[in-house]
């Protein structure tokens, strides 16, 4: 179980069940931040390094990669239980269940009240517009939507904090409103309030745990949708509305459920929506050479197709986002009249700065860490290249960095011995 | 070949990289290894920023102007020098060539996106200390220095 678990100074969504696991390489490779090395025949993920993107868990042919999430019964802790379901649920069901039919089938999972995370979407959206026309902004404005690539720049990218918007994500925006709300008309105290998240992705679970420019989140518990799934589809019934009615956002807020959807709201037609962590990185690092000069906004997803990619939901991504597309449609446009005025921007700011993590140093002292550096290219040279993964580290720089650090040894090279045999063979024929 | 005199004193570490003119779609590779590098080190990232824009149009420049060069990286405990080289036409007039705009590119190159004239004035606006030769038909030299 989760909740009330002792926090460690990096918690994960993101596990790894050894059992499970027999010791490929394809995992290795997939990592965006080269967090994994097999070690003994058996994955390990360093905890410093990994970001939740939920990459290694897509690609794990044994299931060996898992996620740690809440369980149902944890909201039984709360007095009062609030469910906010991720916006790409949105495209989660086939398109005979009307989506509030899906929202009053959550309510029956025990909660008392079921909150539609779109609206905060909606919400942001007026901010994020508002931003865009203060003239002394860092331009292009970097979403904080996906918490993966927030980590990601706070990695790799720390020169790029300064563009991100600074304004919470819509599910950290909904439990605010929804636990303001409450407490006001129902007198509730704020720690009787359990706000729970469906969540699509462990990436959003970590950020309940570890969140990012914030002390603590308002969320209480992170639950996958994937586990709760089959359930729901057993209790909802079509047409059934037993409970107060949830669905209030805009086709808009519909559409942060995949890709472009948060751009699409904003009065601007420079933006950049790019998904998949791999162009991410690609467009980020043409971002900090200062190459998109005309871009105001910037939204990027680890997952292919944004949220709808989540690897904790369960429909195929690219339905998934069709589906959204098409209810996004239909629903009213966004008004920014029709968002209540009392909530301020305030409200929805980070509360402290995010620091650079910058992990990759090989030594926090600058000249230790030059020399470090030159034995690693020296070692770099010495392997053969070929990044084959069977030392465990992904790629033979990262073998060279994990010698350099102590973590492994040049016997590690599995392939060295035997390649300059070959090579020597080869020279011995030349001559 | 070396044209420009370097500065060995108090050098910790050197990485040279050669770049084609040829291959374009590779250029950007230097750059960005040199960046990954500097990271690792645990170089300041405002530093390490100015000189990976730098360091990208010089490569950038390289690949569309010369016949192919190199680019070599002095890392010492208080600054990073840069040493650019390449043969080729060279420059006629340096002063222009260093004005916003100015550009020789081709048609081709324009609508790539490059070519915009503005690869020398910010090179040197990320640097300290700016140094630039070149002679007509055999080649370019630059030197910079980023402060630590």
């Amino acid at each position: 179980m989760m909740v009330g678990e002792k926090m460690e100074k990096y918690w994960h969504s993101v596990i790894l069940d050894n059992d499970y696991c027999n010791g490929c390489t394809n995992c290795l490779s997939r990592c965006p931040t080269q967090a994994i090395r097999v070690i003994d025949g058996k994955a390990k993920i360093m905890k410093e390094r990994c970001i939740d993107c939920g990459e290694c868990l897509k690609i794990c042919h044994f299931h060996a990669k898992g996620t740690l999430s809440d369980g149902l019964e944890a909201i039984h802790q709360f007095k009062y239980k609030v469910a906010i379901p991720g916006i790409s649920i949105y495209g989660q069901f086939p398109a005979e269940y009307d989506i509030e039919d899906v929202f009053q089938g959550i309510y029956k999972l025990g909660f008392d009240l079921v909150y539609d995370t779109a609206y905060a979407a909606d919400v942001l959206t007026k901010f994020q517009n508002q931003l865009l026309k203060e003239p002394f902004i860092e331009k292009p404005i970097i979403s904080t939507y996906c918490p993966a690539i927030t980590r990601l720049i706070q990695i790799r990218y720390p020169s790029l904090i300064d563009n991100i918007t600074r304004l919470e994500s819509p599910m950290e925006v909904a439990a605010r409103l929804v636990k303001k709300q409450l407490m006001e008309e129902k007198g509730l105290s704020f720690d009787e309030i359990g706000v729970f998240y469906i969540s699509q992705c462990p990436a959003t679970i970590t950020s309940i745990k570890q969140p990012l420019g914030l002390e603590k989140s308002f969320i209480d518990g992170g639950i996958s949708l994937e586990s709760i799934y089959s359930k729901l589809l057993k209790i909802i019934v079509k047409g059934e509305r037993l409970y107060p009615t949830v669905q209030k956002a805009s086709g808009n807020g519909v559409g942060w459920g995949m890709v472009g959807g948060q751009s699409f709201g904003l009065d601007t037609e420079k933006y950049l929506a790019v998904d998949g962590i791999e162009e991410v990185i690609r467009v980020l690092d043409k971002m900090e050479l200062g190459k998109l000069p005309e871009i105001d906004f910037f939204e990027g997803y680890a997952c292919v197709t944004g949220c709808s990619g989540g690897v904790l939901n369960v429909e195929n991504p690219f339905m998934a986002k069709a589906r959204i597309r098409i209810k996004s449609a239909e629903l009213p446009k966004y008004n920014p009249n029709l968002i209540d005025e009392t909530i301020k921007r305030e409200d929805l700011e980070w509360d402290v700065e995010m620091e650079p993590r910058s992990i990759l140093k090989l030594d926090s002292d600058f000249k230790v860490a030059l020399s470090k550096m030159s034995k690693l290219e020296e070692l770099a040279q010495k392997l053969p290249g070929i990044d084959c993964g069977a030392c465990g580290a992904p790629t033979c720089r990262a073998l060279a960095e994990d010698i350099v650090m102590n973590r492994a040894a040049i016997t590690d090279c599995l392939v060295l011995g035997k390649f300059n045999r070959r090579r020597q063979k080869k020279s011995k024929t030349e001559v | 070949m070396y044209r420009l005199q370097r500065d060995e004193s108090d050098l910790a570490m050197m990485k040279a990289f050669e770049v084609s003119n040829e291959d374009f779609s590779s250029a950007g590779t230097a750059s960005s290894k040199i960046k990954k590098i500097l990271r690792q080190i645990g170089m300041d990232a405002g530093v390490i920023r100015r000189i990976a824009i730098a360091t990208y149009e010089a490569e950038i420049n390289v690949a569309i102007h010369s016949n192919g060069g190199h680019i070599e990286v002095y890392i010492k405990s208080d600054k990073v020098d840069i040493y650019v080289e390449d043969t080729g036409p060279g420059i006629a007039d340096i002063n222009l060539a260093m004005q916003k705009g100015y550009s020789t590119a081709t048609k081709e190159i324009r609508e790539l996106g490059f070519g915009a004239g503005m690869g020398l004035p910010n090179m040197e606006k990320c640097c300290d200390d700016f140094y630039i030769e070149s002679v007509v038909d055999e080649y370019t030299a630059i030197k910079m220095t980023f402060n630590l």
